[in-house]
């Protein structure tokens, strides 16, 4: 069924007892074309692409828990383009223009909102790096506005401008970044694949990989053998132990990063902002809690929450940023596990499986490159050649020397 | 988490800087395989859900490196001793 004004009155008059489940509870079937280990936003995606751009319509993704329980529903929701480097700039930019059509797309109200996004800068050599990242958006076709201290004033009076350590100096803006209700993502994406005919197949962990002559041939999972003639992982916090299935060694370690609500206010905070003198960044949902988040824990971890030491150290940013922040009660925090990986930039290739490709490492960047990841792993899965937009995230690059390091921080994960 | 620092008695995590992976081995550069055997060392990882032998250095503390063994699907910690310990043994 399509949603619509008109299926939404209709099912109104009816007492809405007539909606049906926006996708199936599908059982494996015994051989898929294509096989998709991972049911988050980017498995999810990737099924819908493979399925509506490239026709490949015996898709399954296959999924240990439920759709929307991993970091598809744990991030902070945040979506923007604004890169340094050459190999993210159009990657992430062609993921901006994929949220900017994607509800029409899917039929799903998945609530992007491009309120904009703003990293505030305190010194001006922080000022230079800013400049420097705008000049390379614009140069991309990527919308970058430098603010100075009065734009910003308007914008978000709140700010504690005159900080004695870390006075803000000005921001760079990007108008159209944003935010997404992140389960709606899940949900749009599941319905919207379902609807081409891709199975999701919940509770449905992968046991093994099984590969016949060095080709693959299929996934070992908790409900039986599948059959695939192409496996794509798209398990980004799982990575290393999906490959090590495979006999891979990865370039990623695990680690856990939290993320924060407050309890709902009235609307203050009219877009995301950053502090750039330490981490934090904070967006107000429509309901009206402070969504916000900071430095990962930075050890290894896949318990899936964090320790207190972070979060005071979350707070403190948030406190020196905006101290009217300190009267407002936190209501949650919870933790996810991002692949963080060697260079703090993503992975989308082949492996040296024949057949296994290889979605991974997206530190904890990955929600808003959610469609740009779909898109470009179809591609690859289909046509078996990177997408011209992901060129740079090969596999291969860490021995080759080709690194992606946005933030220069050389082979430590746990600084990305 | 408390790490129990071998000169310092149990300290919260917050005293120590992490490193990773303690079971790494730097390679001979003299091998001929010496370059691959180095992109695997500085890239590659284990990543283990589980026990994990890893670095940890005590920064705030009496600044020594510790081998500290944690579960990283609990964050439990069973032990802790300084690297020149293992070194000697």
């Amino acid at each position: 069924m399509r949603y619509s004004i008109l299926s939404v009155l209709g099912h109104a008059l009816a007492g809405n007892r007539r909606w049906t489940p926006a996708w199936r509870d599908a059982a494996p079937q015994p051989h898929y074309d294509v096989v998709i280990v991972g049911g988050g936003g980017h498995g999810l995606a990737t099924a819908y692409y493979l399925a509506k751009v490239h026709g490949v319509r015996r898709v399954a993704v296959v999924e240990k828990g439920y759709i929307g329980g991993g970091n598809v529903g744990r991030n902070t929701t945040i979506i923007r383009s604004n890169y340094l480097l050459p190999g993210n700039i159009p990657f992430y930019e062609w993921s901006l223009k994929l949220w900017e059509g994607l509800e029409q797309d899917i039929n799903y109200n998945a609530m992007v909102s491009q309120r904009g996004v703003l990293n505030l800068y305190h010194s001006d050599a922080q000022r230079d790096a800013f400049v420097r990242r705008g000049n390379a958006m614009r140069l991309h076709g990527v919308d970058a506005e430098l603010l100075d201290v009065a734009a910003i004033r308007r914008l978000a009076p709140f700010l504690d401008f005159d900080n004695a350590r870390f006075p803000i100096r000005g921001g760079l803006l990007q108008r159209r970044g944003g935010t997404v209700r992140h389960d709606a993502v899940a949900w749009g994406y599941a319905r919207a694949a379902d609807r081409l005919g891709v199975d999701i197949v919940q509770n449905c962990e992968v046991t093994g990989i099984r590969c016949d002559h060095g080709r693959v041939a299929g996934v070992e999972t908790t409900r039986g053998f599948i059959g695939a003639g192409r496996v794509g992982l798209a398990c980004a916090g799982n990575s290393s132990r999906v490959a090590a299935m495979a006999g891979l060694r990865l370039p990623i370690e695990s680690h856990v990063l939290q993320a924060f609500v407050s309890e709902a206010l009235k609307p203050v905070i009219p877009c995301v902002i950053t502090f750039g003198a330490g981490h934090f960044y904070v967006s107000q949902s429509d309901k009206g809690g402070l969504v916000f988040g900071g430095d990962i824990d930075g050890y290894n971890s896949y318990a899936q929450r964090g320790n207190l030491p972070t979060v005071e150290d979350v707070c403190e940013g948030g406190m020196a940023l905006m101290p009217f922040i300190g009267r407002v009660r936190l209501l949650r925090s919870w933790g996810g596990i991002m692949d963080m990986s060697m260079d703090g930039s993503p992975i989308i290739d082949r492996t040296p499986v024949d057949g296994l490709y290889l979605n991974a490492g997206w530190c904890y960047g990955g929600f808003k490159a959610t469609p740009a990841s779909g898109w470009c792993f179809a591609h690859l899965l289909a046509r078996d050649e990177p997408h011209p937009v992901a060129t740079a995230y090969r596999l291969d690059r860490f021995a080759a020397g080709r690194l992606v390091d946005e933030k220069g921080q050389g082979p430590h994960p746990n600084r990305h | 988490m408390r790490i129990p620092c071998p000169h310092c008695g149990s300290r919260g995590h917050e005293e120590f800087a992490y490193y990773g992976d303690a079971s790494l081995v730097r390679p001979d550069p003299a091998t001929a395989d010496a370059e691959q055997a180095f992109a695997e060392f500085v890239y590659l990882r284990d990543n283990p859900a589980g026990p994990h032998r890893e670095l940890w250095y005590h920064a705030q503390g009496c600044q020594s490196w510790l081998v500290v063994e944690r579960d990283t699907l609990t964050h439990e910690i069973r032990g802790a001793a300084d690297v020149r310990s293992r070194a000697s043994t």
